[in-house]
């Protein structure tokens, strides 16, 4: 009996690993030694062409023309990062309440049809970023349904708003329209990273504003789905406890809904955070980067620097830089919002 | 408490009541949950709606009338075209890897996956934490170095090279991992005491109760590779009969410059939503299954 056990335990050594080789050479071929050979490719100024092999040793030469050294590499970086900073900052509060909002109503008791609203919301999450980004060029032209429906809902004006190239910042804009048309000098003159304050403060452009309502509605879907995952996980006793000790539908809202939900309301914002910091798809069928830049983003900037300008090393740092970039954001927001563990 | 007790039994219309709320206000209620409701029901289906109806408008009244739900004078020309595109040619390579990568994905990853939760051996908890790291990588960050893999391995502007690294897949791994520790241990304990193999037991007595989980796996790829973008677009960069779907009709719109042909754009989206769609119809449980499952983890 214990000679067979022996075997047992023997035998599940060697297929444990025979059933998981299969996986950890995949796992290395396709992630482990790529990323490996990338962050020496960052060192290189490879063109993607030749046999890497002959690429010349550059050392920091990559990262310091994107960080430290002026000229367009950096400028390019630092409008890339600005862009996706405004894109995140716009994206995931705007999919984070409205998706909070619709699951909370459409688990509310006194209301039916919630496996219709359920679908109507989340189907946008599942269908191609590719053809979606298309049906959005097609609203957003000018003579586009997007314009004509506000001017059907302003009678009188006729909207003809140049969403898909209009590099102008929507806070620009806004202060526009409060009488500001030329910016203090103290902002254009003062540079960040290649870029001047106005520059950096101006808000996305028109163009990226139209990418950030396109991405919000369809990532919203997933997130209200999770939120309602986690609004079924409250106990019906605890909402039934708070109810019999008199607290009205506000308070219970406060004190029991809000508090129950930090676990998935602290998992949409880092899958939220996480997936904004790498807009590509849309950004590729809809502006390529432009107009004027304003919607480059750093993955669009990494597709671009390697596989158009041939330039594999800077488009790896830029990757490199993008994915710290990814790491520091998620820590800080872990650090702020950190849920308790149950 | 016996008060406590005593209000609890008493019926709902009761405790409305007790709460002063009038059947006007619950009325008003009612009426504003579903207005919301019907107002973002209608924002995220209407785009999929005008896409549908004007690619089966003609060019001009599709930019004449974006707005109108019902052609004037319906046409199948859009549908028509696209046949003499190379559209056929990416749906079918777009089927090859969509099938495969599926295929591959519920093999490894049930395999792995089953090692994970199962058997025990030493290095486990070692490749379960190496299979968490991989699922923190962002595909971008992975774009160039996997060009770099495919270049080296002759694999560029392969079909191999289109399926391979996609059908390893960390989030898989996890799904099947927590499939069958929900699975009880006595089925598999039974089969081994009769002298099954580890890979008789795997095959013949787990994963037939594992049926749910590999159907949701099945699922989750089928519409992850179908709609993938980047590593088409990365992995086939210059032999064009190995375009996947996304990748064609991306770069449609790029070769059409200024005048787009939109209807023809947006019955090709309609298009390759459809199978999507289908999907997702009969199968909406799997996916929110995986969602929340994902969810859980997080």
């Amino acid at each position: 009996m214990r000679a067979l056990r022996q075997r047992a335990a023997t035998d599940e050594r060697v297929a444990g690993w025979i059933f998981v080789i299969p996986v950890l050479v995949g796992i290395g071929t396709f992630l482990i030694v790529p990323i490996g050979m990338a962050l020496w490719i960052s060192f290189t100024d490879w063109n993607g062409l030749s046999p890497p092999e002959q690429a010349e040793f550059v050392g920091l030469d990559n990262y310091r023309e994107l960080v430290t050294a002026e000229g367009d590499p950096r400028r390019d970086f630092a409008m890339a990062v600005r862009n996706n900073l405004y894109y995140v900052l716009g994206v995931v509060p705007a999919q984070t309440a409205i998706a909070f909002i619709l699951a909370v109503i459409v688990n509310q008791k006194f209301l039916r049809g919630k496996g219709f609203f359920r679908t109507a919301y989340y189907f946008p999450s599942i269908t191609s970023s590719i053809a979606i980004s298309l049906v959005f060029l097609f609203l957003f032209q000018r003579s586009g349904a997007i314009n004509q429906l506000i001017s059907g809902l302003l009678p009188g004006a006729e909207f003809r708003m140049n969403w898909l190239d209009n590099a102008d910042g929507v806070l620009h804009n806004a202060v526009g329209l409060v009488g500001v048309d030329t910016p203090p000098a103290i902002l254009t003159d003062t540079s960040v990273l290649g870029l001047s304050l106005w520059q950096w403060l101006s808000g996305p452009s028109v163009t990226l504003f139209a990418i950030m309502i396109l991405a919000t509605w369809t990532t919203t879907g997933t997130m209200m789905l999770i939120f309602l995952a986690g609004l079924q996980n409250i106990p019906p006793d605890v909402e039934e406890a708070s109810r019999v000790d008199g607290a009205s539908a506000l308070q219970r809202f406060r004190l029991v809904t809000i508090p129950m939900m930090k676990q998935p309301l602290f998992f949409v914002l880092t899958i939220g955070l996480i997936g904004t910091w790498q807009v590509f798809d849309q950004i590729f069928v809809i502006s390529a980067g432009g107009p004027q830049k304003t919607t480059l983003t750093p993955a669009y900037l990494i597709y671009r620097e390697g596989f158009q300008n041939f330039s594999m090393g800077r488009a790896t740092a830029v990757a490199f830089l993008l994915f710290a970039l990814i790491i520091v954001f998620t820590l800080v927001q872990r650090r702020i919002l950190k849920p308790e563990r149950a | 408490m016996t008060a406590q007790l005593q209000r609890r039994q008493t019926p709902p219309g009761g405790r409305v009541a007790e709460r002063g709320q009038s059947s006007g206000y619950r009325v008003a209620k009612r009426v504003l949950g579903y207005t919301v409701l019907i107002f973002f029901a209608a924002m995220f289906i209407a785009p999929f709606a005008l896409a549908l109806a004007n690619s089966l408008k003609s060019r001009p009244e599709a930019l004449a009338s974006p707005l109108s739900l019902f052609p004037a004078e319906p046409t199948g020309r859009a549908y028509r075209e696209m046949a003499g595109t190379d559209l056929p040619r990416w749906t079918m390579n777009s089927v090859v890897v969509t099938v495969m990568v599926t295929l591959g994905r519920l093999f490894l990853d049930s395999l792995a996956g089953y090692a994970l939760a199962r058997l025990r051996f030493p290095g486990r908890a070692l490749i379960f934490a190496l299979v968490v790291a991989v699922l923190a990588v962002p595909p971008i960050v992975l774009a160039i170095p996997r060009y770099l893999v495919l270049g080296q391995l002759g694999m560029l502007d392969t079909y191999a090279g289109l399926i391979l690294p996609l059908a390893v897949d960390a989030f898989g791994i996890f799904l099947m991992k927590t499939f069958f520790e929900s699975i009880p241990r006595e089925m598999e304990e039974a089969a081994r005491i009769d002298g099954a193999t580890i890979f008789q037991t795997y095959w013949r007595i787990i994963l037939p109760l594992a049926a749910p989980g590999l159907l949701a796996l099945t699922i989750l790829s089928f519409q992850a590779s179908w709609n993938e973008f980047l590593h088409p677009l990365i992995a086939a960069p210059s032999d064009p009969d190995l375009r996947t779907l996304p990748v064609g009709l991306a770069l449609l719109r790029g070769a059409q410059g200024e005048s787009q042909d939109f209807p023809l754009l947006l019955g090709a989206s309609v298009l390759i939503t459809i199978p999507v769609a289908i999907i997702f119809f009969t199968f909406q449980r799997y996916f929110i299954q995986g969602v929340t499952a994902s969810a859980v983890k997080g």
